[in-house]
Parts: C-alpha cells; sequence; structure tokens
C-alpha cells in the first residue's frame, strides 16, 4: 500500500514535470532534482527524500503531453514513485515503459492526497474510501520489453542474439 | 481490406503485404532525426552495447540526421559541452547530415529536414522531438520518440514493437478567407479534437484544401498534429510534394508518392469548411483553449514572437513584413523574430523582410527555437503576456510559470505587435 503524495488535473505537461530550462540535463542520475521543479513546496519535499519509496502521484486525462523529453520519466523514475492517471500522453507511456518507471492507466481513479492506494494486477484499491477502480493494460507488444527491464536491456540482448 | 496511408508505408517497411491498425511490427527506420538531446541518446546508445563486446556502431550513418536548435548558440557551459560531445560522436561515426551552429546550413531540425530533401513520401522518420510529426507534411510516417527508443533505432535500425496507429480522416473544402490561413484551421481542429482527441492516432488531411496549400502550410498542421496527442499528422503525398522536393530540394530522381485505398478503414472522419472560419487563438494554458480571435481582443501582450518549426517559413515572414511595412511595434510591447533556417533567413534578407520587420522595431534572432521552450532567448517577465506563433502554451513554456502566452498565425502576430493588444489584422 502507498500513499498518494500528489493529486493533479488533467493536461500536466512534460514542461510542468520537467522545465524545459533543464534540459541540458540529460543523465538520468543528475535529473530528478529538477522534478516538477515550479512546484515548489512538493519540488523540496522530492529532494529532502521525504516520500518512501511506490508513493504514487495521480495525474487526470492525459498526463504527460507535449515534448518527447525522456527527462519527465527519469526524473520521476529516480524518485521511484509510481504514476496513476486517467489517460496518459502516448510518448510519455512509451518513455516511461521504456526506462521502467511505473504507470497504471486507470480511467474511473477517484483519489485524494493523503489516500492509501494498492495497486493490483488489474485493479487501483484505494483503501482510504474502499472503492476500486479498473486498469487499463499497457499494450501486449510492450510486455518484452517490461519483462527485460526496459528497452536498453531488452535492445542488448536482441543484439546478442542476432551475433 | 484497404490500407490508410500510414497502413501502406508501415507494412512496406516491415516487409509485410498488408497490416492494420492494431497489429504489431518493427518498421525499418528510413531516417532517425535527433537535436541536442542527441547527447542522451548517446549515452543510452553506449549503455546498450555495454559488456556485450560489440563495437558501438550505428546501423546506418546516412540514416542519421542531428540538428543543433534548441539552445543555439549555447545558452551554458552545459550545453555547449553537449554539443562538443555530439559533434565528436558524429564525426566518430561519419553521420553526414549534420547542421552545426551555422549562418549558412544551421536551423530548425522540422524546416532543415524538408529544405535539404532528406524526407521522401513512403518514408519512415523517426526523431526525439514531439514535433517531428511534421515530416508527415511530405506524405511521410513521421513520429516522436524517446532518447533511449532513438538508441535503440540507432542501434538496429528499426523502430521496435510499434502498434500500427488507427486513422482519423481530415476531410478540408473551401477556401481560407483573407488573413486566416493553415495556422487557423489546425488550432480550429485541435480545439474540435482536444489536447487527447488523436491519443494514439494519425491525422490523415484530405480535401480541396490541403490539395491547394503549400507544402509551407502543409508543415504547420501536421506539426500541430500533436498538440491533438497524435502520433503523426500526414498529407498523402500529391503534385505539390512532387513539385517542393524538385523545385525547393533539387530533387531529380522520380518520387513517388503513397495514396490511402479507397476503402480504408477509419476510425473517425471529421470535416472542416474553412470559408467561414476566423483567427483562431489558443489561449493559456493548454493548447485545445481555443477561441476566435473576437473573444480575446484587446488583450495586453507585451511580447510578440514570430518564428519556430510551426510558422517561421519564409511565407510567415513575407505576411508579417506585409503587415509592419512602414509601422512601429508599439512602446511596451517587444517583437522577437527566428527565422526557421539560415537559409530562410537569407532569402528574407535578400527579399527585404528582415529590414522592414527591424525597421518596425522587431528584433530578428538567429535560426534556433529560441524563446518557445523557454531556455534561454527571450523568457517572459513575471505575470508577462506572450502571442507566439509558436505551437505550445502549457504554462512555464516561454520560462516563466508565471506567465500567459497564447498561440496565432502570423498575421495576427503582426497586426497585434503595431497595437500592443490582441488584434484582429482583418480590421487593422
Amino acid at each position: 500500500m502507498s500513499k498518494v503524495i500528489l493529486k493533479l488535473e488533467n493536461d500536466i505537461s512534460t514542461d510542468d514535470i520537467y522545465p524545459g530550462r533543464f534540459m541540458a540535463t540529460v543523465l538520468p542520475m543528475e535529473t530528478p532534482q529538477f522534478a516538477f521543479f515550479d512546484r515548489t513546496d512538493f519540488n523540496t519535499k522530492l529532494k529532502a527524500g521525504t516520500f518512501p519509496p511506490g508513493s504514487i502521484i495521480v495525474g487526470g486525462e492525459n498526463f504527460g503531453c507535449g515534448s518527447s523529453r525522456e527527462q519527465a520519466c527519469s526524473t520521476l523514475k529516480g524518485h521511484e514513485v509510481a504514476v496513476v492517471a486517467k489517460s496518459i500522453s502516448r510518448i510519455f507511456l512509451q518513455n516511461s515503459i521504456n526506462l521502467g518507471l511505473q504507470v497504471v492507466i486507470c480511467p474511473g481513479i477517484e483519489a485524494s492526497e493523503g489516500d492509501e492506494l494498492e495497486i493490483t494486477a488489474d485493479q487501483v484499491l484505494n483503501r482510504t474510501t474502499g472503492k476500486s477502480f479498473d486498469q487499463v493494460k499497457l499494450p501486449a507488444a510492450r510486455k518484452g520489453i517490461m519483462d527485460a527491464g526496459g528497452l536498453i536491456p531488452y535492445t542488448r540482448a536482441r543484439l546478442m542474439a542476432k551475433t | 481490406m484497404g490500407m490508410t496511408v500510414v497502413e501502406k508505408i508501415l507494412a512496406r517497411a516491415s516487409g509485410l503485404s498488408s497490416v492494420q491498425a492494431g497489429d504489431v511490427v518493427e518498421p525499418k527506420v528510413d531516417l532517425a532525426m535527433s537535436h541536442e538531446n542527441a547527447a542522451l541518446v548517446i549515452n543510452q546508445f553506449q549503455e546498450v552495447f555495454q559488456g556485450t563486446g560489440l563495437e558501438p556502431k550505428v546501423w546506418d550513418p546516412s540514416r542519421i540526421a542531428i540538428v543543433f536548435d534548441h539552445r543555439v548558440p549555447a545558452e551554458s557551459p552545459k550545453t555547449a559541452t553537449n554539443q562538443k560531445k555530439i559533434r565528436e560522436f558524429v564525426t566518430a561515426n561519419g553521420i553526414t547530415k549534420f547542421h552545426d551552429i551555422r549562418g549558412d546550413v544551421g536551423g530548425i531540425c522540422h524546416q532543415i529536414l524538408p529544405e535539404y530533401g532528406y524526407v521522401r513520401p513512403g518514408f519512415v522518420v523517426v526523431g526525439t522531438d514531439s514535433h517531428t510529426t511534421s515530416h508527415g507534411a511530405l506524405g511521410a510516417f513521421s513520429f516522436g520518440m524517446g532518447a533511449t527508443e532513438m538508441a535503440s533505432a540507432w542501434a538496429m535500425g528499426i523502430a521496435v514493437n510499434i502498434e500500427v496507429p488507427a486513422t482519423i480522416r481530415v476531410v478540408v473544402k473551401g477556401e481560407f478567407p483573407p488573413f486566416v490561413g493553415p495556422k487557423d484551421l489546425i488550432l480550429y481542429l485541435i480545439g474540435q479534437l482536444t489536447a487527447q482527441g488523436a491519443n494514439f492516432k494519425v491525422l490523415e488531411f484530405h480535401g480541396e484544401t490541403i490539395r491547394k496549400m503549400s507544402t509551407s502550410g502543409r508543415l504547420a498542421i501536421c506539426n500541430m498534429s500533436v498538440e491533438a496527442g497524435a502520433t503523426s499528422g500526414i498529407v498523402p503525398g500529391d503534385e505539390e510534394t512532387v513539385r517542393y522536393l524538385g523545385e525547393q530540394t533539387g530533387a531529380t530522381e522520380a518520387i513517388s508518392c503513397v495514396s490511402p485505398d479507397a476503402d480504408a478503414q477509419y476510425v473517425r472522419t471529421v470535416e472542416i469548411d474553412v470559408s467561414t472560419l476566423d483567427p483562431q487563438i489558443a489561449c493559456p494554458h493548454t493548447v485545445d483553449n481555443v477561441k476566435p480571435i473576437d473573444q480575446v481582443l484587446g488583450t495586453k501582450v507585451h511580447q510578440i514572437v514570430i518564428g519556430s518549426c510551426t510558422n517561421g517559413r519564409l511565407d510567415d515572414l513575407a505576411d508579417a513584413a506585409a503587415i509592419l511595412r512602414g509601422k512601429k511595434v508599439a512602446q511596451g510591447t517587444r517583437m522577437l523574430v527566428f527565422p526557421a533556417s539560415s537559409k530562410v533567413f537569407g532569402q528574407a534578407l535578400d527579399k527585404g523582410y528582415i529590414h522592414d520587420l527591424m525597421k518596425a522595431g522587431a528584433v530578428v534572432m538567429n535560426s534556433g527555437c529560441g524563446p518557445c521552450l523557454g531556455v534561454h532567448e527571450g523568457a517572459l517577465g513575471d505575470n508577462e503576456t506572450a502571442l507566439s506563433t509558436t505551437n505550445r502554451n502549457f504554462k512555464g513554456r516561454m520560462g516563466n510559470p508565471t506567465g500567459f502566452v497564447y498561440l496565432c498565425s502570423p498575421v495576427v502576430a503582426a497586426a497585434s505587435a503595431i497595437t500592443g493588444v490582441i488584434t484582429d489584422p482583418r480590421k487593422g
């Protein structure tokens, strides 16, 4: 079970998650400091290690819209948070799968900051309100990448298999 | 069953006789584009090869394009060092389609690729930039991806595990009224579809208005297709595509275009008549918050921006110069112009547009992404408002989370520069 540490509205852009002015910082080990940088209080708490691994950010529709910048995923992955959103923009979803950031598409999700959620194989259970919500499965085509632990090990294995 | 344009392209590139929406394919990549974020691609690429004993070589250096545009010239030592590393990688790997920070062959990636004839109808184009959708303007299936996915493409020459997207057919008819054009059309369409209305889907553009539209206009509408969430926008290649590639890029070979089958399957058809369309404005802070100009007239503007991969082309600068010639940018308003490429800049110089714009008070900057992504030039002050021909108005987009960004066409931006408030160019 994990706590909802941030509840967001629809159309959260990658500019919000990782502002463009930090795009010169690219390495996954360096990006976490800029997560939601302009949400100053939240950024400060993230950096202070306030939230245990697995803590959940709840988004609305079209989470991660906009730029293809992968920093928007690596910055969240670095804090070991999970994202549960009503829907997720294509490139952000793909980047999350490629980097192994836990993302859950849950069209009916109802949760407030502080609620305790449990993510099961096909549902999200809100233990605070007692309600449960169905997940939309991630594209089956991507299972190989997820099973390999991300696109880098997946590609590496395919290159090795070719030789 | 008949196929859409993208289905046909993906079938060909995947070595299959036919595919349909939902199939999983691994198309060969015809062109792979990156900009400064190649720094991250290189990092991920090298990581792929770690421990394999294999030499980290790209699959085909002639099919990789790298264009510096996001932060040119570098705004920081960090960016300059990233650019330096990329230059070294380009040289080591023999990548020829490289556009450094230059006043002759430099520019924004989404102008450079068409301008140098790197894209052909039927190509599979991938790019580490969400506006890679632009190149659908030339009848290619062109989509954005992250840096790690690009690293995988550089290593294997394919896009791995691509789900064939469903297609929305957009049929556009009617003649644009004066001072209304492709930018207004795409803003209107995004307003109708919403910011996620085309998520995981392709927008395939048809109709007499599209057939008559220049490649420049088609680039603008395909560029912004991603703002409705689309994987790609695409205008099936036609006479205009062949004309553009021949006249503008010097292509000499026979160009074959890909058209959809008459019985292709679409998830939806959207019809638009532009003959009664008003100038459209996307209001803060989402691109689908689109209103006809009447509803925002008189809004005070501190910064006007004309440029970007959406609207920084020669015809855009011509339209702006025609309005500003002999006029002055209002006191209290600053106007920044970013031509889409060095070539466009040079042409605009030769034709006198740059002179007209500067004499009116505009600051003409070097070609690049400039203030569109809020990295270095042209940040907004606290609570300031920008009116811009760029493609995004998200909170913080122009470098300041307290700023407000409205999106419009070049003629609306130019007319508003004179008054300092959002102004209808039809009433100027």
